[in-house]
């Protein structure tokens, strides 16, 4: 079509008119463009700079390594056992199923295994190793690593675990680790990070949990780089951790291991008591429990069994138990009674079987009494009615006084779990707690150890250490951390008059070497070993008029659990005391059969470093003596330690 | 003005049209796509394959085409117009009922050697008919209402088919690229002012009436424009995208983490990052010096184009070179918007530098035509 030149001029300065127009308005949004860039690339280049970075980077923790524990002697209680699982790749192994059930040939897998791996396998990215078999032996393991060319994306691993080789008997001294819990984490404020990581383990009770600090050690790191969907590109760097402390405990694993046996059958607790430096050298709760079972994860019939049981084997009754220390108390009401000056050493007491206070007869556990009874002799025969008389010359105040002053009622800073105050009464006490007035029943109950008196075995060893050194002993359980000693438990001289001190330590030697002592029968036959002790029995049921009247008090007549509990405290030598030693059977019946014997053979025992020899005890007795020992279920010695073992 | 008016002599032929060649676009171009090669090897890890190789040759193939279709006198094309409008249509509709279906959405044929995307082809075709319909539209009836109702209908007739894929971003293309062509041929301003007041009124209309009892979209509906404008609102969608192409961008800072040095491409945080959100690693990895310069490389491009159209007497041949250019301007400032979060995200490539068969080939045509316009020029009197 033709167009006149006319229109043809006008229509060309038109186009010409609108391409600039267009143009400009193209450059214009370039522009735009340009200060857009600029100001996202220049202005704000660190803030996205940094948000690039922290897509690329991540932090993950390096777990330290558990920080071991020993006995005195360096043998391992705690260590960390390398063990080895069986990973799967998902991306390198293809056909999961196919593989596992290759697997499972080749390794003990339950279906309930299976279903595990496969639900973990599938929640997970392909590249992530999931764990199908754990806590395998090194032949399993190596029958995996052989067939390794038949199975792609399946590899054996190794990592640590927390074992405890003396087993059962150190379970409530060490206790156990196990994996964190949502409670545990709640219960602290800044929770340490490495608590975050998957199956990471901390120390539940006992040792493992009050030393929780230091065994940890601190968490390494390591920055890696991932992509997009988080597969690990490479390492950039590494951050080591710091190993948690090796801690050593005072115990000797040894004197341990035959107090727990020789404890077995029974619900008792026994505590051994090294006087030069408060090392607690024994401290056996039984029935225990084997620790093991709670790191590898405990099946419901095993704990039942543990929670069901009536001795409580999960208890530790040397700090957690609280007995009324019956008549093993009578040393302190003896103390306080002679520093007050209401009676001397040699001073006699009328024992007719009773004492009659406020209209009630206070009755003496021998119903036709002791006559006249000095110091000396209502130790040697433990005579109630004595201590009543003197208990109430003296009052209640001082004799609680004393006991403090001697490490009862107060809680011993002994890194073991809920450790137990006692409970030695006061006026103010009861007026506080119970709501009542003091009456002088009290007072003579409290006199010979019952009524509100409460203490622990671990009190009761302390209170004879404290007795038979006139020292400050305070227990020590924790030897050293990472070879650095502890503060020694030795003390300082105890504020109580020596020369009252020897009356109550000759009173107590009579107990267990004069004929007519209430633990003759128990006597060490080697001068250089002789026992100091004191007998306690103490009721756990209050005796009723009709039960008296009709004369029945046989422990063995009475079911288990109402039977009085049997209580023996002593120090060893006697010329030179280096252990004190408490034992309590739980509804064991009468302290001079249930309790001194044990305490004779665990005393001998420390004293001797091995199973006494029989020369130690009295002819007549030895044949009995070696019977039992032959049968103590006594560990088999162990092979020598095992090192660190770190990988 | 037509050419029967000028003598056609004084039009270079043969060989020596090569002189004639528009030389400065075409280095310009040639260094646009070698900017695609090196960020191409960059985000396959430092390796010719999978796609620099392949995009190496066929840009090889593009520029081929492109001196054919440069040497081939512009009235030639012009004539041609018609029947590369109905042949794209036609491809179109094939599209609809063979095409494979790649990306959710169906947008190409597989011819074999190659896969054709009629839509890519449509943009240019679209150029050509409306350049060559103001071309025979006598002057004086450009802004006559029937007159305008026809470029219209051959504006929305493709766009309707694209949309149908779905393919927002080559829909938005054809019209805005039609529009420039029927705007620099004079079309009354007041058309395209009503076009934009509707469209204001329209969109303002659908929003007022939100969450009132006269309002205009499902709730759903709202739902979706929600997630269109602000990607956040979708944070594992499209937002997750947006704000890692934003990240990589910004994190280039200056001068860039370096050639092959971008942690964002290299760990797959991008995506799409050898086709769309190529733009990102680039700037990534030379800051905003890499980035700028390529912006000024595509500024000259437009420019050159422009001056060409204003050089040239044709009327056809102008509007050509400023639809085409236009259609240009339109692929990488909406690609650029859309990485720096400025636009939503629609699939549109930056062109020449994205890895991509058909796009490739379909510019290198066009500026094939804007050659042959600049070498076919009316000259003198």
């Amino acid at each position: 079509m033709k167009h006149s030149p006319k229109d043809v001029e006008e229509s060309a300065r038109k186009i010409s008119r609108r391409a600039l127009l267009l143009g400009g308005a193209q450059v214009s949004f370039m522009t735009a463009l340009a200060l857009r860039m600029r100001y996202m690339q220049v202005d704000q280049a660190d803030q996205f700079r940094l948000l690039a970075e922290e897509n690329r980077i991540n932090i993950r923790l390096i777990p330290p390594t558990r920080g071991l524990i020993f006995d005195r002697f360096g043998q391992p209680l705690a260590q960390n056992e390398q063990n080895y699982r069986i990973v799967i790749v998902r991306e390198d192994a293809g056909d999961v199923e196919q593989a596992l059930a290759k697997v499972s040939r080749l390794v003990r897998l339950s279906d309930e295994d299976i279903e595990r791996a496969l639900k973990e396998i599938k929640r997970r990215s392909a590249f992530v190793p999931v764990t199908i078999a754990d806590r395998l032996s090194w032949e399993e393991v190596a029958e995996v690593a052989v067939n390794a060319p038949a199975l792609p994306g399946v590899t054996p691993e190794v990592g640590l675990s927390r074992t405890y080789p003396m087993g059962s008997d150190f379970a409530h001294i060490v206790g156990y680790v196990g994996p964190v819990s949502d409670y545990d984490l709640g219960k602290l404020e800044n929770p340490d990070p490495v608590l975050q990581i998957p199956r990471f383990q901390i120390g539940k009770t006992g040792a493992e949990a009050k030393m929780e600090d230091m065994l940890r050690g601190k968490a390494g790191n390591k920055r890696i780089e991932v992509n997009a969907v988080g597969r690990v590109i490479r390492e950039l760097d590494r951050t080591p951790g710091q190993a948690g402390a090796d801690v050593q405990l005072s115990i000797d694993h040894g004197l341990q291991n035959f107090m727990q046996a020789r404890l077995s059958g029974e619900s008792a607790a026994a505590v051994v008591l090294d006087l030069a430096e408060g090392d607690v050298l024994g401290i056996a709760s039984a029935p225990t429990f084997d620790p093991n079972k709670f790191v590898r994860g405990i099946s419901v019939p095993d704990y039942r069994e543990l929670t069901e049981n009536i001795y409580r084997p999960l208890a530790n009754k040397t700090v957690q138990g609280t007995y009324p220390p019956g008549s093993t108390f009578k040393m302190v009401t003896a103390l306080a009674a002679l520093e007050d000056g209401v009676i001397s050493a040699d001073e006699t007491v009328w024992c007719p079987g009773y004492l009659e206070s406020g209209g009630r007869r206070f009755h003496c556990w021998k119903r036709g009494g002791h006559g006249h009874v000095n110091l000396n002799k209502s130790l040697e025969q433990s005579c109630d009615v004595y201590y009543y008389d003197i208990a109430r010359r003296v009052g209640i105040e001082k004799i609680s006084a004393m006991a403090r002053r001697l490490g009862l009622g107060t809680r011993h800073d002994i890194p073991m779990s809920a450790v137990a105050e006692g409970l030695m009464p006061t006026k103010a006490w009861k007026a506080s707690a119970r709501g009542a007035d003091w009456v002088v029943g009290d007072t003579l109950n409290a006199a010979i150890g019952q009524g509100f008196v409460l203490a622990s075995p671990l009190q009761l060893a302390v209170m004879t250490g404290r007795i038979a050194t006139g020292r400050t002993v305070t227990p020590r359980l924790i030897k050293s951390i990472d070879g650095v000693e502890q503060p020694s438990g030795g003390g300082d001289t105890l504020d109580v008059n020596p020369i009252l001190l020897n009356y109550v330590r000759r009173g107590m030697y009579s107990v267990s070497n004069n004929r007519r002592g209430t633990a003759y029968k128990t006597r060490v036959a080697v001068d250089e070993m002789q026992m100091a002790g004191k007998t306690g029995t103490s009721q756990v049921r209050n005796i009723t008029a009709a039960e008296r009247a009709r004369g029945v008090s046989r422990n063995e007549d009475l079911p288990w659990e109402r039977r009085d509990h049997a209580l023996f405290v002593s120090f060893a030598p006697y010329k030179d005391p280096r252990i004190a030693v408490s034992v309590v059977v739980e509804h064991g019946g009468g302290g001079s059969t249930a309790a001194a014997p044990i305490a004779r053979d665990i005393a001998l025992r420390a004293l001797y470093g091995d199973v006494p020899p029989l020369a130690a005890y009295p002819q007549n007795q030895r044949g009995k003596i070696g019977e039992l020992f032959d049968n103590l279920p006594l560990r088999a010695p162990e092979a020598a330690p095992t090192g660190r073992s770190r990988a | 003005m037509s050419y029967l008016e000028y003598n056609v002599k004084t039009v270079p032929t043969g060989l020596r049209k090569v002189l004639f060649l528009n030389w400065a676009l075409f280095l310009l171009l040639a260094a646009v796509a070698g900017v695609g090669f090196m960020m191409l090897y960059s985000v396959a890890g430092g390796s010719f394959s999978p796609w620099a190789e392949p995009q190496m040759k066929r840009f090889g193939m593009g520029v081929a085409a492109m001196f054919f279709v440069a040497f081939v006198p512009i009235w030639f094309w012009r004539n041609m117009a018609a029947l590369a409008f109905s042949l794209s249509i036609l491809l179109l509709l094939l599209v609809e009922f063979f095409g494979a279906v790649g990306m959710g959405a169906q947008r190409w044929i597989d011819l074999g050697f190659m896969r054709l995307q009629p839509s890519e082809l449509t943009k240019i075709t679209l150029v050509m008919i409306l350049a060559a319909y103001y071309d025979w539209l006598d002057v004086k009836r450009v802004s006559r209402p029937l007159f305008v109702l026809i470029p219209l209908g051959l504006i929305l007739l493709p766009t309707f088919m694209v949309l149908r894929q779905p393919d927002l971003g080559t829909a938005l293309l054809l019209v805005v690229g039609g529009a420039t062509v029927m705007f620099a041929a004079g079309v009354h301003w007041l058309y395209f002012a009503v076009v934009a007041a509707i469209g204001v009124g329209l969109v303002t209309g659908v929003f007022m009436s939100r969450d009132t009892p006269w309002q205009l979209l499902k709730d759903y509906q709202y739902r979706r424009i929600d997630t269109f404008l602000d990607p956040s609102t979708d944070p594992l969608g499209a937002g997750y995208h947006i704000t890692q192409s934003k990240i990589a961008l910004g994190s280039g800072g200056w001068s860039g983490r370096g050639f092959m040095q971008g942690t964002q491409s290299r760990l797959n945080f991008l995506p799409e990052k050898h086709t769309d959100f190529i733009f990102t690693t680039l700037a990534e990895e030379f800051g905003f010096v890499g980035a700028f310069s390529l912006l000024v490389l595509y500024a000259l491009i437009i420019l050159f184009c422009i001056a060409s159209a204003l050089q040239n007497k044709d009327r056809f041949s102008s509007l050509l070179i400023l639809g085409i250019s236009t259609t240009f301007f339109l692929f990488f400032a909406l690609n650029m918007s859309m990485v720096m979060g400025l636009a939503p995200v629609v699939g549109v490539p930056l062109p020449l530098v994205s890895y991509g068969g058909s796009a490739m080939l379909v510019l290198m045509v066009a500026f094939g035509l804007i050659q042959s316009a600049h070498i076919h020029r009316p000259r003198g009197r």
